[in-house]
């Protein structure tokens, strides 16, 4: 190959190498413009003004009344219940415990007299 | 009594601490969900309620007809802790129903039953308490009454058309479900045998403080 033929063949080469990138860079372009435009947010609108109430049999499910709160109450009332009771089961018997206890010791000292 | 006392309530004590994880490994129902893990004692609580009621009303027959203070003693006791489940049954129900039914309450024959045999016996208890003497023959005949009423609350659900689950949900009950649900009747029927004893303690005490009180007068 003589000098001036591989001067053509590299001037080809860096054309080609040129136009490719040129064209990969325009690819990039249109699709990030794309992505910009698709992904843009819409003009924010005020919703319109209700003209009118439409009924529903069923509260939306992110509405409606949750659970777990009624299970702990009921729960918490069971236990609460149990526990007053047995305190007071507890209190009486103490209080009679010392009545007794008052009581015999007059009892006691009446005999002793 | 005294000796199986305190292995009775250590018994109970477990139960009634490994009831809730039982539970919550129970699977849910199809339509009410998390709610529906309400019946796990609110079932419980009723048949202590109705256990009650009957040893009440059985004690109080023993009482009038046999004339035995032990009797009415127990009776008394078991009055209380009829009041008591009667309550623990009255709430629970209506925080289930809020959820399951969208109302607390429903003037339908179980509910308002049960609410009459609860009202029966907090009659009982003001008789004793404010009647005066002979009250207490008086409040035997009121614990009959109560008693009778039972059976009616049960079968309520099955005669007229209520809101509340038939009683044919216990029987068919699927396994998952079945297991959790009597082990709670166990540990409440447990805590209400505990508490009826402790309660008739504290009656005989009273008993026998009343005759000291005699000999002190003697």
């Amino acid at each position: 190959m003589t000098k001036v033929e591989r001067r053509r063949t590299d001037g080809g080469a860096r054309a080609k190498a040129v136009w490719g990138s040129a064209l990969l860079a325009a690819a990039v372009i249109v699709l990030m413009a794309t992505a910009m435009v698709t992904t843009a947010p819409a003009p924010t609108q005020p919703p319109p003004a209700q003209e009118g109430f439409v009924p529903v049999q069923d509260v939306p499910p992110d509405e409606q009344l949750p659970a777990a709160p009624l299970v702990i109450a009921a729960y918490a009332v069971a236990w609460i219940a149990v526990v007053l009771y047995l305190w007071s089961i507890w209190q009486r018997l103490a209080r009679v415990e010392r009545e007794m206890a008052a009581v015999s010791r007059r009892i006691q000292g009446g005999i002793r007299q | 009594m005294n000796r199986l006392f305190p292995v009775l309530a250590l018994l109970v004590a477990v139960m009634l601490a490994y009831a809730p994880v039982m539970i919550a490994g129970a699977p849910y129902e199809s339509t009410m969900g998390l709610v529906q893990k309400i019946f796990y004692f609110h079932v419980p609580a009723a048949m202590a309620m109705f256990v009650s009621a009957f040893v009440c009303g059985i004690a109080s027959a023993v009482y009038l007809f046999g004339r035995r203070p032990a009797a009415d003693r127990i009776a008394v006791s078991a009055a209380e802790l009829t009041a008591l489940f009667g309550v623990i049954v009255l709430i629970s129900g209506p925080l289930w129903a809020r959820k399951a039914w969208g109302v607390w309450w429903q003037w339908d024959a179980r509910l308002t039953s049960t609410l009459v045999l609860w009202l029966i016996f907090q009659a009982y208890l003001l008789l004793r308490r404010y009647g005066g003497p002979g009250s207490d023959r008086l409040a035997a005949g009121v614990a009959l009454f109560g008693m009778a009423n039972v059976p009616f609350v049960y079968w309520s659900v099955n005669v007229w058309r209520t809101l509340h689950p038939t009683t044919s949900v216990l029987p068919t009950l699927q396994p998952g479900m079945r297991g959790p649900l009597w082990f709670s009747v166990a540990a409440f029927i447990g805590l209400y045998v505990l508490m009826l004893g402790a309660r008739t303690r504290l009656e005989q005490r009273r008993a026998e403080l009343e005759e000291l009180y005699l000999a002190a007068e003697e």
